[in-house]
């Protein structure tokens, strides 16, 4: 197990230095700065002399590397920078917007993975029939929708029309409101999961130890208890851990679209004030917490199937 | 999970023609300038005879939009495809054929592209570039290469082993020669499907940045950007949302029908591991 871990942390070790580098890069090398940008609205006029020491004061004047020493210090020791925009610490604001937005993903993937293995799973038993036609047309359909749509469709049907549930914003952080955003994001992943599953399954069905365990005599509940959940849950995990990444990208499009207080609709705030520092900070918190869940998905596969631990 | 045979492939090809003709067709099918023809008179008409999807607030008819979209939806699809398949082909090719440094390098770049969500790494380059249709295409073209390079370095290396691999060496074929004229062809089925289904995926992004003001920005017709007017009339006008909303849906259902469909022609192997 430690063995396991550690490998993990020595390939996740430098994805996340290069992403450091990259983003700060990206956003270093290409013209246009929070100050110049300023400007550019052309409802602003900005004494030359103003702009001059603001540039210094933040440090933008210094050479690209002693920039990028100075940042990757910084994080070391946690610190993000300061807002352009609010001149508070990026931690700080980031760390305001961390809970609503895990809660916000993690109750789209347990919608996900509640409704999507059970369809996949019911359709795998029985090939070819209703369930199976249904639960595959709804999985391509959930592949193909876009999810800010079809939040918007839920929010018009359930709370304008039918009055259920609250449209949008964050409320008291309690059920009703995290329902609408967590199915429209959820839906993307239930699809994928539902075909996946479906596949694993069948795959599992026809395997020699399947046909072995009925040969013996085991009843069909106890075989699929025992031998195809098991069997098929190691590839079921491998696709939640990978739609980890894709749901927290349209996050921050469901986020937006439902007022919801996570680090999405702070990055897409903070795109628009030309605020990158904290753009920077919030794609860093992005990746730490995909490569985070990837991780511990690594060391879910050892708990789960044996034959990976004894490789 | 897919359609049995078939009729994925045709009612996917079908739509995606559909979706095309469109396209193509757009400014012989409108009905008025979708961008000029703004007419207070008829602002928010729901869909009728005279406009079949109503108008917008700004009394534009929302079928002619809905139509012009689809020709930003599908350039922004297929140009960054293009781009992606070439990146991703280029660098997969040669990591697999050359292996060693490259192949390292490669790989780690590979994995970073992976370790970044492709969307978040897109609207960070949008947040740079600024919006507008060429930043949009480098935003999506850029960001999403790495399926089709891990799938061509894979297929690359099952074959270099193969006799005819060999037998092009031996005959003094040179390095790229042999990459792009025998061992592309060979592998080129997984890859059209990728991009094709990559298409859909980017059609749905451009969608989503557009939504949020940093693509293609108003008065344009795209439909994310027709989406992120919408959203405010959504009480008042919900047809807004409703005909913009199912184009995307049947255009990326159709390149998602098509993507499973070329699958089951082109990637005979994959009948057992596909997800």
């Amino acid at each position: 197990m430690l063995v396991v871990l550690a490998r993990r942390l020595a390939n996740v070790v430098p994805t996340l230095l290069a992403v450091i580098a990259l983003v700060f890069l990206l956003f270093s090398v290409l013209p246009g700065s929070f100050i110049s940008g300023m400007g550019d609205d052309g409802r602003t006029t900005i004494d030359p002399q103003v702009m001059e020491r603001m540039r210094a004061e933040m440090g933008l004047d210094d050479p690209l590397p002693t920039r990028f020493g100075k940042y990757v210090t910084h994080l070391a020791v946690g610190d993000l920078g300061t807002s352009f925009r609010t001149r508070e610490p990026v931690t700080k604001l980031i760390g305001a917007r961390v809970w609503p937005s895990l809660k916000l993903v993690f109750a789209a993937m347990t919608f996900a993975i509640c409704v999507g293995v059970t369809l996949g799973f019911f359709a795998a038993l029985k090939p070819g029939s209703l369930v199976d036609t249904i639960s595959m047309v709804a999985a391509i359909s959930g592949l193909s929708l876009s999810q800010f749509w079809f939040g918007l469709m839920l929010m018009y049907l359930f709370a304008l029309k039918l009055q259920w549930l609250p449209s949008f914003g964050y409320g008291d952080g309690g059920l009703s409101h995290i329902i609408l955003p967590a199915v429209a994001l959820g839906v993307g992943p239930m699809a994928l999961l539902a075909r996946t599953t479906r596949a694993a399954v069948l795959d599992v069905l026809n395997a020699d130890f399947v046909r072995t365990a009925r040969s013996k005599g085991m009843s069909e509940r106890l075989v699929v208890k025992w031998h195809v959940l098991r069997n098929a849950l190691v590839l079921v995990i491998t696709i939640v851990g990978l739609q980890f990444g894709s749901l927290m990208g349209a996050a921050v499009v469901v986020e937006k679209l439902f007022s919801w207080p996570g680090v999405g609709s702070l990055m897409v705030d903070s795109v628009f004030q030309r605020d990158m520092p904290a753009v920077q900070g919030c794609i860093l918190m992005i990746v730490v917490f995909f490569l985070a869940i990837n991780t511990l998905v690594d060391i879910a596969y050892v708990v789960i199937d044996p034959r990976i631990r004894y490789q | 999970m897919r359609l049995k045979g078939g009729t994925s492939l045709w009612v996917g090809g079908g739509l995606v023609g559909l979706a095309i003709a469109v396209a193509v067709t757009a400014p012989l099918i409108q009905l008025t300038d979708p961008v000029m023809d703004a007419n207070l008179m008829n602002a928010e008409i729901p869909p009728g005879l005279e406009f079949p999807f109503g108008t917008d607030i700004q009394g534009r008819d929302i079928y002619s939009r809905v139509v012009h979209g689809a020709r930003i939806s599908l350039t922004v699809g297929i140009v960054s495809q293009v781009c992606n398949s070439l990146i991703g082909v280029t660098l997969g090719l040669t990591a697999g054929y050359w292996g060693g440094l490259w192949d390292d390098l490669v790989s780690g770049l590979t994995n970073l592209m992976l370790a970044i969500p492709s969307l978040v790494f897109a609207l960070a380059i949008m947040a740079i570039l600024g919006p507008g249709l060429v930043s949009l295409l480098i935003a999506l073209g850029l960001t999403s290469w790495s399926y089709s390079c891990r799938i061509a370095r894979a297929q690359v290396l099952s074959l270099k082993s193969q006799g005819y691999i060999q037998a092009a060496r031996i005959l003094g074929y040179g390095d790229l020669r042999i990459m792009f004229t025998q061992v592309l062809p060979n592998i080129l089925g997984p890859l059209i499907v990728i991009a094709t289904l990559g298409m859909g995926a980017a059609i749905l992004a451009e969608a989503s940045l557009s939504f949020l003001g940093l693509g293609i920005r108003p008065p344009y017709p795209s439909w994310g950007s027709m989406l992120s007017e919408a959203r405010d009339q959504i009480n008042t006008a919900p047809w807004l949302s409703v005909f913009p909303g199912l184009a995307i849906f049947f255009t990326v259902l159709g390149l998602n029908l098509l993507g499973d469909g070329l699958r089951d022609i082109l990637d005979p192997q994959s009948q057992t591991r596909r997800a």
